[in-house]
């Protein structure tokens, strides 16, 4: 690691006045961020540490959404969420390790758009919209291809505002050594339709799945995708599985969150 | 009823009292005042020619002690190979210099190029970063086939070729194998790759170098399985400090697997190094630094073919492996795939005709040598898969080809020079059998099916040599060392005893194992008796732990030494009761003239040996205290039957281990818990070699598994509950406990069960897959069921000879 400065502000304005300065970077729960930094692949001049800032964690209900903050951790949504949406609490407890989920946080698993991430999975088949210091972005409009999105220098993931679903599930297929999704499959039925969200299979990061989501629109059953298959064609193909191979679990995994989906 | 004490007593592992409550010593928790950190800048690519180094900016850095490069060690040894091995030819094989730091030319990522010496090891890395490089990059070879073609880039310059050897095995039978592969009734033939791993014990390596200028003395602290053989290779070979000037510490060793025995580049530069700057230099490696500076395991590439007369009684064996050496020669790198590998090629079966060839090859990789098992796992997973590839191909039982062909009278001349002492293959076969209820498995088949899952069984014999082993016999072999083993057992005053050995341990319980030993010799309490190990000033000359041997051939030479301990207080003891020492009795901690109620305790003889007021002077000195070197007339041959069950989820490709069974002949065992413990350990990196750990490098010599984000460690919940077995036991007829090792059988036993186990899976499943290269992934699983391609390019079949399929 190299020598950084260090603060962490209570409130959101202090944040992001401290981000202001150049090479700075917010710190959330560290779990991506700290290791980068010790291998010295990253070199922040100051880490502003949003763990103290209180008015962006916790999970609310607020009438048919979902409003969980930015500094929220993974063990909180896995246990908070499991009532009004299984589906999202299910996903993040199964993220990582229990040290991980409690320091992990959904701001930051959000910031950082892994393309074999869990949660952008889950903002994405639910339609929903990141909250930021300054503006609130569409969860169509957030993730622009791997580790990119629409956020700006130093702009905050303050909430995510999820609409909740009527049955939802996710699915994910372990990559053996990292236990990061090698695919994971997010499907989340609404009165107006079906989304399914796909994450860890495709080059571009997480993308959605429109075919198979016309299809359950009609009718929410694993059978309603007999048939379909997911083209490999930009999909990531490494030393855990080929594009083929990813493209299948895709329709594999679909299947499952369908028959899963409560 | 169990014992509480001694042998055949599960007595808990004294020494994990202060492993699980934070008061072990590790090396790294050894910190001298006034030490210096050193930080090693690696070379990034596979192969290169250093055009030059500038250290100018990185020596003004803040707390730059000293930067060192190779023209530091230009008149210094490289670090020694400890086998030669003799090719078919009659020739020696090829040995490339091993430098402490890159003479000209880089030749693996990791490579270490230079070495900054600091007053903190952050300022170290810093440092490390302002060194200039000219560093042309060359081609690199990775691919044993590639490397071995005409014209192909030579790893090493001076080298005819890159081929470190072509050994045949035993050269005389090969024609005889062939005519009987010609005559067989059926030859069934296999391609296989033997995965490479990365061994990844819990404790990385550390060494600290120190100086005494006082004295003159040199101390090395490193994390090592023998500290006298570092002591003798680096003194001798690499820095020339004479034996009585260097003393070589191994304190506790958080795991070492075989790759903690090999004298490291590291802990030459930290010893050199500190003496150098007249400051204690240490070195901690990272877990990334690890994975390209620890030495390999496996990597082989081989053809095997199994010929049967028409009764299906095994009639000959032929085996071609590529064995990857990576860029250098390791400690004992020459000897794995030739001495523990082909000596082994008989298995538990009488075939007459066994011919074994193997080609070392030298690649831009690390090196590769020892890992848990050596050789051995890699002989038994090409016989055992092999012949179940032939049952299924006959249509026969696997079991029953297997007893068909078992070796039942011992002792047993191999085709392949050894001699195995002892035996029962049958009966762990039968053990296993009804452990793992094989009656029953259709219905957990059907059980299976019920859930959309496949279900296979696989089982598997292996045979292993161990306790390594007689010296005059490894010496024809091509071993530059002995492999005796010492131990001095000192006895105080007042009764207690405190053993040193020349073995080491680094988790396998010696703390606890041994002392049952001498408690049950004497008839005293295993507490009064303590185990000194891994410092070479206070232990005598012994070759280490590795090769299952400590018990065997550490255990017996400490046995040997306490015969001599009691024969010598036998006299005492006959002298206090003025009898004769022929009718002297030691039990239960007295001694005691037989036919008589006289009897003088253990501790009284004791203080009578070092407060000789009434003692026969004349003729027998003070003091109890003796040495015995043990020196092994074969080696031990453990031996057994594993056998596993699987889940195949069909969907996805996944194997799921639901049972794993093992039934050992360990012969005598001291310690049951101890060794259902290590039963447990192998089985867990067999399993892990089996379905999940892979060592895979891109075309360029990149390490694409580089950290565990890449390289999937096994974890308990990849791992059923284990039942295992150690009852069946023949003992070694040759040493005095009967103890044959049990350190690596479970890494050995247990990766065929696996593999057979997911054949037949996929059989039942209707999917006709011949085999499929560890590690079963559930990428290649999947692609072997629908003959697709497994993974992206740059993956271990980029290696393979055309081996392996997808
Ligand atoms: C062993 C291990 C296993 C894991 N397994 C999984 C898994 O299975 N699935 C999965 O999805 N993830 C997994 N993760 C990643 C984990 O979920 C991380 O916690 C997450 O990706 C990053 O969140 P963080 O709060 O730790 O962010 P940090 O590491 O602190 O930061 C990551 C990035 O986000 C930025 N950032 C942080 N918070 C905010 C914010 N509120 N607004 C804007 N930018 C912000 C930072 O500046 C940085 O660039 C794993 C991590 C580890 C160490």
């Amino acid at each position: 690691m190299y020598n950084f400065e260090f603060e962490q502000p209570t409130t959101v304005a202090d944040a992001v006045k401290a981000l202001s300065e150049e090479d700075a970077q917010a710190l959330g729960g560290g779990q991506t961020l700290l290791p980068t930094m010790k291998q010295r692949l990253a070199m922040p001049s100051k880490l502003v540490s949003l763990t103290a800032i209180d008015e962006i964690k916790g999970v609310k209900k607020d009438g048919d959404q979902l409003v969980i903050g930015g500094g929220t951790t993974h063990g909180t949504v896995a246990r908070e969420a499991s009532a009004d949406y299984p589906g999202l609490a299910g996903l993040a407890s199964k993220i990582g390790d229990p040290a991980v989920r409690n320091r992990g946080t959904m701001g930051g698993s959000l910031a950082n758009n892994d393309p074999s991430a869990c949660y952008p999975a889950a903002l994405l088949a639910s339609g929903g919209t990141v909250v930021t210091d300054r503006r609130e972005i569409a969860a169509d409009d957030y993730f622009q291809g791997m580790f990119t999105t629409a956020l700006e220098e130093g702009e905050i993931i303050t909430a995510v505002k999820l609409p909740i679903p009527e049955k939802s599930n996710y699915q994910k297929f372990e990559q053996p050594a990292s236990r990061f999704p090698l695919v994971g499959v997010f499907v989340a039925k609404y009165a107006g339709g079906v989304r399914v969200a796909v994450t860890g299979a495709s080059n571009e990061g997480v993308f959605r799945w429109t075919e198979a989501e016309e299809a359950l629109s009609g009718d929410f059953s694993a059978s309603a995708l007999e048939g379909l298959s997911a083209s490999a064609e930009g999909m990531i193909s490494d030393i855990h599985g080929s594009s083929e191979y990813r493209a299948h679990l895709i329709g594999v995994m679909t299947k499952r969150a369908v028959t899963a989906a409560a | 009823m169990p014992k509480d004490s001694g042998i055949g007593a599960s007595s808990k592992r004294r020494e994990d009292v202060r492993f699980l409550t934070g008061a072990g010593n590790y090396t790294d928790d050894i910190n001298i005042r006034g030490q210096a950190y050193v930080h090693f800048l690696r070379s990034d690519v596979a192969h290169g020619k250093i055009n030059g180094i500038d250290t100018n900016a990185a020596e003004a850095m803040p707390g730059v002690v000293r930067i060192f490069t190779g023209k530091d060690f230009e008149g210094i040894g490289g670090l020694p190979c400890g086998w030669q091995v003799t090719d078919r030819h009659g020739e020696v094989m090829q040995e490339p210099p091993h430098p402490v730091l890159a003479q000209g030319k880089v030749r693996h990522v990791g490579d270490p190029i230079a070495a900054v010496v600091a007053d903190t090891a952050e300022q170290a890395r810093d440092a490390v970063e302002a060194i200039e490089v000219d560093l042309e990059e060359l081609p690199a070879v990775i691919n044993m086939k590639e490397a071995l073609k005409e014209g192909a880039t030579k790893v090493h310059d001076d080298l005819t070729s890159n081929l470190c050897y072509d050994w045949g095995f035993v050269e005389e039978n090969k024609g005889a194998v062939e005519e009987a592969i010609q005559n067989a009734a059926h030859v069934t033939t296999l391609e296989l790759v033997n995965n490479r791993l990365v061994a990844n014990p819990m404790e990385p390596r550390v060494a600290v170098g120190d100086f005494e200028r006082g004295t003159g003395n040199s101390t090395l602290y490193t994390t090592s399985q023998n500290p006298h053989v570092i002591r003798l290779l680096m003194g001798a070979f690499v820095l020339g400090i004479p034996e009585h000037k260097l003393r070589v510490v191994a304190p506790d060793v958080g795991g070492g697997f075989g790759t903690k025995i090999f004298h490291y580049a590291e802990e030459a530069f930290c010893t050199f190094a500190a003496k150098a700057i007249n400051r204690p230099v240490k070195w901690t490696s990272s877990r990334s630094e690890a994975f390209i500076s620890d030495a390999h395991g496996r990597d082989h590439v081989t053809k095997i073919e199994l010929a049967l007369d028409a009764d299906n009684n095994f009639t000959a064996v032929r085996t071609e492996t590529h064995a990857n050496m990576g860029a250098y020669l390791s400690t004992f790198a020459p000897s794995v795939p030739t001495w523990l590998h082909g000596v082994l090629m008989a298995g538990n079966y009488k075939t007459p005709n066994i011919y074994v060839n193997v080609k070392a090859v030298f690649t831009n990789t690390v090196p590769v040598d020892a890992y848990r098992g050596a050789g051995r796992p890699e002989a038994t997973y090409q016989l055992e898969r092999v012949i179940d590839k032939a049952a299924r191909e006959l249509g026969v039982d696997p079991i029953a080809l297997r007893r068909q062909n078992f070796i039942t009278e011992f002792p047993y001349d191999t085709p392949v020079a050894v001699t195995y002492d002892t035996g029962d293959y049958g009966a762990t076969m039968d053990k296993l059998e009804e452990m793992a209820d094989i009656a029953g498995f259709a219905e957990r088949r059907r059980q299976s099916e019920a859930k959309g899952k496949l279900r296979g069984l696989g089982i598997n014999c292996y045979i292993e040599a161990c306790g390594i082993a007689p010296s005059n016999l490894v010496g024809q072999l091509g071993a530059r060392a002995g492999l005796y083993e010492s131990a001095t057992v000192r006895v105080n005053a007042t009764g207690g005893l405190v053993v040193m050995t020349g073995s080491h341990s680094h988790g396998q319980g010696h703390e606890t194992a041994f002392p049952q030993v001498i408690a049950e010799m004497i008839g005293i309490d295993e507490s009064m008796i303590e185990i000194v190990h891994g410092d070479t000033a206070n232990t005598p000359m012994g070759m280490g732990t590795y090769g299952s041997r400590s018990l065997a051939v550490g255990g017996s030479a400490m046995v040997r030494a306490a015969e001599k301990v009691i024969n010598k207080a036998k006299k005492i003891a006959a002298h206090l009761m003025e009898a004769s020492d022929a009718d002297i009795e030691l039990k239960d901690g007295a001694f005691s003239v037989a036919g008589t109620d006289k009897s003088v305790a253990w501790g009284d003889v004791c203080l009578a040996a070092y407060v000789p007021h009434n003692y026969p002077l004349e003729d027998l000195e003070p003091g109890l205290e003796e040495t015995a070197f043990y020196d092994p007339s074969n080696f031990t041959y453990p031996s057994g039957a594993y056998a596993c069950e699987v889940e195949v989820d069909p969907d996805t490709g996944k194997v799921t281990i639901e049972r794993m069974m093992a039934a050992d002949d360990f012969g005598n065992v001291v310690n049951p818990m101890i060794v259902s413990g290590q039963v447990h350990g192998g089985l867990a990196q067999g399993i892990g070699q089996a379905l999940l750990e892979n060592c895979v490098y891109d075309e360029n010599g990149q390490l694409l598994s580089a950290s565990y984000m890449d390289y999937a460690m096994p974890r308990a919940s990849d791992l059923p509950n284990f039942e295992v077995d150690h009852s069946c036991a023949t003992p070694c007829t040759h040493n005095p406990l009967g103890v044959k090792g049990c350190g690596e059988a479970g890494a050995i036993g247990s990766p065929p069960s696996v593999v057979n186990a997911v054949i037949d899976a996929l059989n039942s499943g209707g999917k006709d897959v011949p085999h499929i290269d560890m590690p079963m992934s559930p990428a290649r699983v999947w692609a072997a069921m629908n003959r697709a391609s497994a993974t992206g390019h740059g993956t271990a079949e980029g290696r393979s000879l055309g081996g392996a399929s997808g």
